[in-house]
């Protein structure tokens, strides 16, 4: 089983609160875009592998706010030792979603390494994370949604999508209108 | 370790740090950083954060800088290869960068593998939008380093200050 990747997105993001949310290139951009602009949501459109980190740097320096990164399979196997540094330092408000249609959807949907096999969860585990899921169901995202709003991370959570491809929702391409934006929501 | 190195330019640079009210500093190991990166785990106000690879330091210090704290990143020149395309947050975004860059393949090096890297940090850097500042006198290191986290912070640009081989002596096998 898998879930659409917008209503999944869309679940994750309502009722979001102050979440703090970094959204990795490609449809993962998108598909946070599509759930609704938000000052306190920053976009990537390239330096592919960084979602992750940027989220370690935001939730260390914003630890009373929830920040959940949305990144796609190939985006996180871009830089996999990421997950060791986060584990590392044990961000507890730091959340991570993988939506993993195991493919590189912007590039031609070529399959990716979790369609040979790789298990992103179990890669997060052995990596440190106190807390890594692979979930296939809307009863298994109902549950995640709680645990990404208040549990205690970091966590990672593959979330198995459909390989569909969703209607592009373009967010601003412009980096200093977002990073300033985003600073702003903060009172910085 | 070159017996003719000042040794006390690596304890420079901490207060330096704290000064300019950095509070994440992200590295990849590098022996000439080692007293610097005991004093900033040491230090309560900062966050050492050990990266796998160079490239992660540019997100880290891109969301520390989102969450509204400053960071600053120890590497080798080794390492700078590994993050030019994440490099691309701090032009386009303009996210400030302070690096603090230990060399090495300039000075005496022993181990050719690191030539090619050494040769090629400054040329990279500058390839990829960052200003780079260079320190061949021990006594340059706390200027330097000062005027180079002003400038990345007040300015909100890119800075590597590029810490010769000549500061840190020749790795003896």
């Amino acid at each position: 089983m898998a879930l659409d990747r917008r209503e999944a997105v869309q679940r994750l993001l309502a009722d979001r609160g102050e979440m703090l949310v970094v959204s990795g290139l490609g449809s993962p951009t998108y598909d946070v875009a599509a759930a609704g602009d938000d000052d306190r949501n920053f976009y990537l459109w390239g330096a592919m592998g960084s979602a992750a980190p940027i989220g370690l740097g935001l939730a260390l320096a914003q630890p009373a706010k929830r920040v959940l990164v949305v990144t796609g399979d190939g985006e996180l196997l871009m830089g996999l030792g990421a997950l060791a540094s986060i584990a590392a330092q044990r961000p507890a408000n730091l959340a991570i979603v993988v939506l993993d249609n195991e493919r590189y959807g912007e590039t031609g949907m070529q399959k990716s390494h979790t369609a040979h096999g790789a298990d992103l969860a179990a890669i997060a585990q052995g990596a440190g994370f106190p807390v890594a899921a692979t979930i296939t169901d809307e009863a298994d995202l109902d549950r995640i949604v709680g645990e990404i709003r208040s549990g205690q991370g970091p966590m990672l959570v593959v979330v198995k999508i459909t390989a569909g491809e969703a209607p592009r929702v373009l967010p601003s391409r412009d980096g200093v209108e977002v990073k300033n934006r985003f600073r702003r929501s903060l009172g910085l | 370790m070159d017996a003719t190195a000042d040794v006390d330019w690596r304890l420079k640079i901490h207060p330096l740090l704290r000064a300019a009210n950095v509070r994440q500093v992200a590295y990849v190991p590098d022996a000439g950083h080692t007293p610097l990166i005991e004093a900033c785990h040491a230090d309560p106000s900062m966050k050492a954060i050990v990266l796998t690879n160079e490239a992660e330091g540019m997100g880290v210090l891109a969301g520390a800088w989102l969450g509204g704290q400053r960071g600053a990143m120890l590497m080798q020149s080794s390492g700078v290869g590994n993050c030019i395309n994440a490099l691309s947050l701090t032009q386009i975004c303009r996210f400030p960068f302070l690096g603090l860059i230990t060399m090495r393949g300039e000075w005496g090096e022993f181990n050719g593998w690191q030539v090619p890297m050494g040769q090629n940090t400054e040329a990279s850097l500058k390839g990829a939008g960052v200003i780079v500042q260079r320190c061949d006198d021990p006594d340059d290191v706390a200027p330097t380093v000062e005027a180079a986290a002003h400038l990345a912070f007040d300015s909100e640009v890119a800075v590597a200050v590029l810490l010769s081989q000549r500061l840190i002596g020749r790795k003896k096998f």
